[in-house]
């Protein structure tokens, strides 16, 4: 039951095969089994079962409120959850207990989902590994997958196991992790840079960031505001358009939500053909890693993607699909553009942890200055304060024209190349989603966390400059017996087309299931809907 | 972008005619709502020329004041300017706090419609432009009434700009010519309110009282085209005047719903400007006036003196009457930065050209439709007291500064067949001047207007003398010995046939004393 989709364990629950509260128990016992992950930071345990126990009483009395009633969820550790710790995975934040849902919680909880907890992340979601918050790394599901032990034993230098784990990548690496395991249904994440795509690429999930807009943002505690979205991780693209739909909308609370009626419920029609479909393929991979980013030693896009990329091209093609390659001649000063942005904003979001209200207050009382100082030393690690410290200097009166104006007007152009683009009858773009698989712990880490968020945010950053909606599919496994997964990138607000379209994709080259055989005992429940591993666009 | 949202408030009073103020400031000793005369009396180093005044000791020079003025008019709103939670002021600490106003992380502002609309008919109501489409920006420092660390409000493009108020200045030798003066207004802006700070000292704590975060506030940026403190007074009077009159502040200065700030700096004419210095903390008129000529006083000594004028913020102690620098990081540190507010899409207002078909009346603000709901404002008021009653207009402007005072006058002359010529001497000389011998407001005077009336009436139809009626305010005004008077005047009609006792119980009980 646990590895089927969401829509499919709706159904079962809808047919009474099986009922909220055992559902529940199940993820909760796997959550207490995949602890080593990490990808928990807090359990909700009695609320879920509380949740669980009313769903069954609708069920009971016919009056199910629909596709998400009774089903487990979990939600990225900065989103606000009324009554339930929420720590952005920092000192700044531990202990704080919100009073308020954010929106899309509330929108979850009214249609009878089950809040199994809060996931892992980095920081106030600031890094690309899900190893940067103050409640350690999270653990990749598939570092502990039959696919890769296999690949594993395979090579003659592989390390001890144990210590060789991989990262989940991020921001939303918890979210990921908790799906990916099985141990939920769908997870929110937020996708500032490419935080839900990223960790939903290296999980083997549909990581979906909608349009800027479309879903509201109260209540998500923030990055970067202007292009801060809340993100979905499900199993496949049906359930991502489930959830979607429970959440899209106008926010009263959120005045940079669309006014425009949304289209509900965000039912995907199963493309039967692609042949009046244009796919863009963007040609700006290559700028950015030799022109761009020298001074970082960017490691090339991995041949594997690189394939994978040009395959799926390639399958669009030969069932009709035109493909064109189009130039986006300024992504590749997004990274440059968005770390003046982001830091920027993270000055001014950052200012309103000063100790006094909420979170962390240190001890220090000599002044109230003094108390401010010492409290944001406590509670931030090196890398908000980092950001902090550059932003304030972009900001500064003598620079405010040179860098943070500079900026604003890149990130024009950004999106005025995707306009173009659009506008010249492209429907889809496809890009890869990362540059290569996920790599382990110790590898990842021998670079700074600045450095790894530039090159990892290299193909999903400038949507969010765009405030495009973009999705990553998981596409085949590596060599490595690694997922690897593509992003499409939609036009504004045509969520529903770009998802459309993505289901098509994900139909096509039938990603395999993860196989964690060996992390659970009891792994009779979780695969006894594994499907076939027949992968259309193997290597 | 999406279009901006809007509350619903519900409109504050609109028509806020001379109104009473409730606070209890005016009463004892410090006439703020005074005549201009008054504002020119009490401010010592108004009252000599000014030219003289600022002359060099050796006569060489003349020296020559710029004063501008930033004003902060607290908005008359049911609630905050992006948060629900209500404005009211002395209510208990922290219970008007929404999560918004506590910066509580996630919350996001929603704007007030209320608010943009009491800001576009100021901007109106003072001849601005009123931009349709203006920003909102994020001005940062670390405060600890500021719980966001930043205050929201609107530096790039405010919702007015280029405006103008005309206001009156008293001249002649008896200080009874009236005239107008203009100052340019360069814009007025929508802005967050801070909260307030309360230092223990006794136990070296700060208290943090966030009622007051998040109220909206118009900042109203005055050019510097005044030269003297009484110039300055007069027209934040006129200003305070203007927003009453709209509803769209109370500008109650002794409750901090009226704010002013002067830059102020000293040059010989035809030089360039002088070094300015911002004087903060300004919180009457009296002072307004007082600290800005101490600080214009002070300049052109330091000046004489061989002396330089630092580019400082300082304050004004009005124990000692003179203005300090204030030794504060906030006032080295210039505001540190701008950013644009990113949560909250451009404020786009229509008129009549460019409002939408099919519009939602809710979620837009039609300029013209506000323009078309203006009140009558202070100045057409006094020209119509002229016109009607034949008054000067220096009268016309004492009946509408001193707070109370019209609505008393009108009442009067509705129910009086006296002759409005007469009313007004009465109400600005007799009435007015035992009010002031009393230190009353007119809310506290024990003569009502239907009292008044009688008495003119009596005096109309030569029932009763010109020096009876005075006596009679005088009884009525609490005058102990004045009684005897009255019955004094009753024996002499009676013949002395009237029994005292009985004179007096009569009296009193007509009196109702």
């Amino acid at each position: 039951m646990l590895g089927r989709s969401l829509r499919e364990v709706s159904a079962a629950l809808k047919q009474g095969q099986i009922t909220p509260t055992e559902l529940c128990q199940k993820c909760l016992s796997l959550i207490k089994k995949t602890k080593f992950l990490n990808a928990y930071i807090t359990v909700s345990e009695e609320v879920a079962l509380k949740q669980a126990e009313e769903s069954e009483k609708r069920y009971k009395n016919g009056q199910s409120l629909g596709d998400l009633d009774g089903i487990p969820i979990a939600v990225k550790d900065n989103f606000s959850t009324s009554g339930i710790e929420t720590t952005c995975a920092s000192n700044m934040l531990k202990g704080y207990i919100p009073p308020y849902n954010a929106t899309v919680v509330q929108k979850l909880l009214d249609q009878g989902a089950l809040l199994m907890g809060k996931t892992n992340l980095d920081e106030f979601a600031m890094g690309s590994g899900s190893t940067d918050g103050v409640f350690g790394p999270v653990k990749n599901p598939w570092s502990y997958s039959k696919q890769y032990r296999e690949k594993r034993k395979q090579n003659p230098h592989s390390e001890n196991e144990d210590s060789d784990w991989l990262i989940t990548g991020g921001s939303s690496g918890g979210s990921a992790a908790a799906v990916s395991a099985f141990t939920c249904y769908a997870a929110l994440g937020s996708d500032t840079g490419g935080s839900t795509r990223n960790p939903a690429a290296h999980c083997g999930l549909v990581g979906f960031k909608p349009s800027y807009g479309l879903v509201s943002r109260h209540g998500l505690i923030p990055l970067v505001n202007s292009m801060d979205v809340p993100g979905i991780l499900t199993r496949c693209v049906d359930d991502a358009a489930i959830v979607l739909g429970a959440l899209a909308g106008p926010d009263p609370r959120d005045s940079t939500t669309v006014h425009e009626p949304i289209n509900k419920p965000f039912m995907l029609p199963s493309l039967a053909d692609v042949s009046k479909l244009c796919i863009g393929i963007p040609k700006f991979q290559f700028c950015i890693l030799t022109f761009c980013y020298k001074e970082y030693l960017v490691p090339e896009l991995s041949s594997e993607v690189q394939s994978l990329w040009s395959k799926a091209a390639d399958l669009f093609e030969s069932e009709g699909a035109k493909v064109i390659e189009v130039s986006l001649p300024h992504t590749s000063y997004s990274i440059v553009c968005y770390h003046v942005l982001c830091t920027s904003e993270v000055a001014s979001n950052m200012a309103r942890f000063d100790g006094l209200q909420y979170g962390h207050r240190c001890d220090i009382d000599v002044s109230t200055e003094a108390m401010y100082a010492a409290t944001r030393r406590e509670g931030f690690n090196d890398v908000v304060r980092g950001r902090i410290l550059s932003g304030n200097f972009f900001l500064l009166k003598e620079n405010y024209e040179n860098y943070f104006v500079k900026a604003q007007k890149v990130r024009r152009l950004i999106a005025n190349d995707f306009v173009n683009a659009f506008n010249s009858g492209v429907d889809v773009l496809l890009t890869p989603t990362t540059l290569s698989e996920a790599v382990p712990y110790l590898e990842f880490i021998k670079e700074d966390n600045r450095t790894r968020s530039a090159q990892d945010d290299i193909f999903t950053q400038a949507v969010n400059m765009a405030g495009l909606p973009a999705v990553s599919i998981p596409v085949a496994l590596s060599n490595q017996g690694l997922p690897i997964g593509l992003q499409f990138i939609g036009r504004a607000f045509c969520d529903q087309q770009l998802l459309t379209v993505a289901k098509w994709f994900e139909k096509q080259v039938q990603f395999p299931v993860i196989q964690l055989q060996e992390l659970m005992d009891d792994c009779s429940a979780v695969l006894e809907n594994e499907k076939l591993a027949s992968v259309s666009l193997k290597q | 972008m999406a279009a901006p949202m809007l509350r619903w408030g519900c409109r504050g009073r609109r028509w806020a005619f001379a109104r009473v103020d409730g606070g209890s400031c005016h009463r004892r000793g410090a006439p703020t709502g005074s005549t201009s005369n008054q504002i020119r009396g009490e401010s010592s180093v108004a009252q000599q020329p000014l030219h003289t005044a600022q002359k060099t000791r050796k006569g060489e020079h003349k020296w020559a004041a710029v004063v501008g003025l930033e004003i902060h008019a607290q908005i008359s709103s049911n609630s905050k300017l992006f948060s629900g939670s209500q404005v009211r002021f002395s209510a208990p600490p922290n219970s008007l706090v929404s999560f918004f106003d506590a910066s509580l992380p996630g919350t996001l502002p929603v704007l007030n419609r209320r608010c943009v609309e009491a800001a576009v008919m100021t901007g109106l109501a003072l001849n601005c432009h009123i931009n349709k489409k203006s920003l909102f920006d994020r001005k940062h420092y670390f405060y600890a009434d500021l719980p966001a660390g930043y205050q929201i409000t609107q530096q790039r493009l405010p919702i007015a700009v280029n405006g103008s108020l005309i206001y009156g200045v008293c001249a002649g030798k008896k200080q009874s010519q009236v005239i107008p003066k203009t100052v340019r207004i360069k814009q007025i802006q929508l802005e967050q309110d801070s909260g307030k700070s309360l230092h223990d000292n006794l136990r070296s704590q700060t208290l943090i009282d966030l009622n007051r975060a998040g109220v909206g506030l118009l900042e109203v940026v005055l050019e510097p085209d005044m030269s003297c403190g009484e110039e300055a007074a007069t027209a934040v009077r006129e200003l305070q005047l203007i927003l009453q009159a709209l509803g769209t502040s109370q500008a109650n200065m002794a409750e901090g719903q009226l704010r002013v700030d002067a830059n102020i700096s000293v040059h010989h004419p035809g030089e360039p400007l002088g070094v300015r210095t911002e004087v903060k903390n300004l919180n009457s008129i009296r002072f307004l006036a007082k600290a800005i000529d101490y600080e214009i006083q002070r300049q052109i000594n330091e000046l004489e003196n061989g002396g330089e004028i630092l580019n400082e913020t300082r304050s004004f102690h009005h124990k000692l009457g003179c203005t300090m620098s204030m030794r504060d990081k906030e006032g080295k540190q210039d505001y540190r930065w701008f950013m644009p507010e990113p949560n909250l899409p451009p404020l786009v207002l229509y008129d009549a050209t460019s409002l939408p078909a099919g519009a939602d009346p809710q979620q837009v603000i039609n300029i013209d439709q506000i323009r078309e709901t203006l009140p009558e404002l202070p100045s057409v008021t006094r020209e119509k007291l002229v016109q009607q009653y034949g008054m000067l207009l220096e009268h016309s402007f004492t009946l509408l500064n001193e707070v109370g005072l019209l609505e008393f006058f009108q009442n009067v002359i509705k129910e009086t067949r006296a002759e409005p010529k007469k009313v007004t001497s009465w109400v600005l000389n007799t009435f007015l001047g035992y009010l002031k011998q009393q230190n009353l407001a007119v809310s506290e005077s024990p003569v009502t207007p239907s009292a008044l009336a009688e008495l003119l009436d009596l005096l109309d139809s030569r029932t009763i003398s010109s020096s009876a009626a005075k006596q009679v305010m005088d009884v009525k005004n609490r005058n102990p010995r004045a009684i005897n008077k009255l019955i004094g005047l009753v024996r002499k009609a009676t013949q002395s046939r009237a029994d005292p006792v009985m004179i007096k119980e009569i009296l009193e009980k007509k009196l109702s004393l």
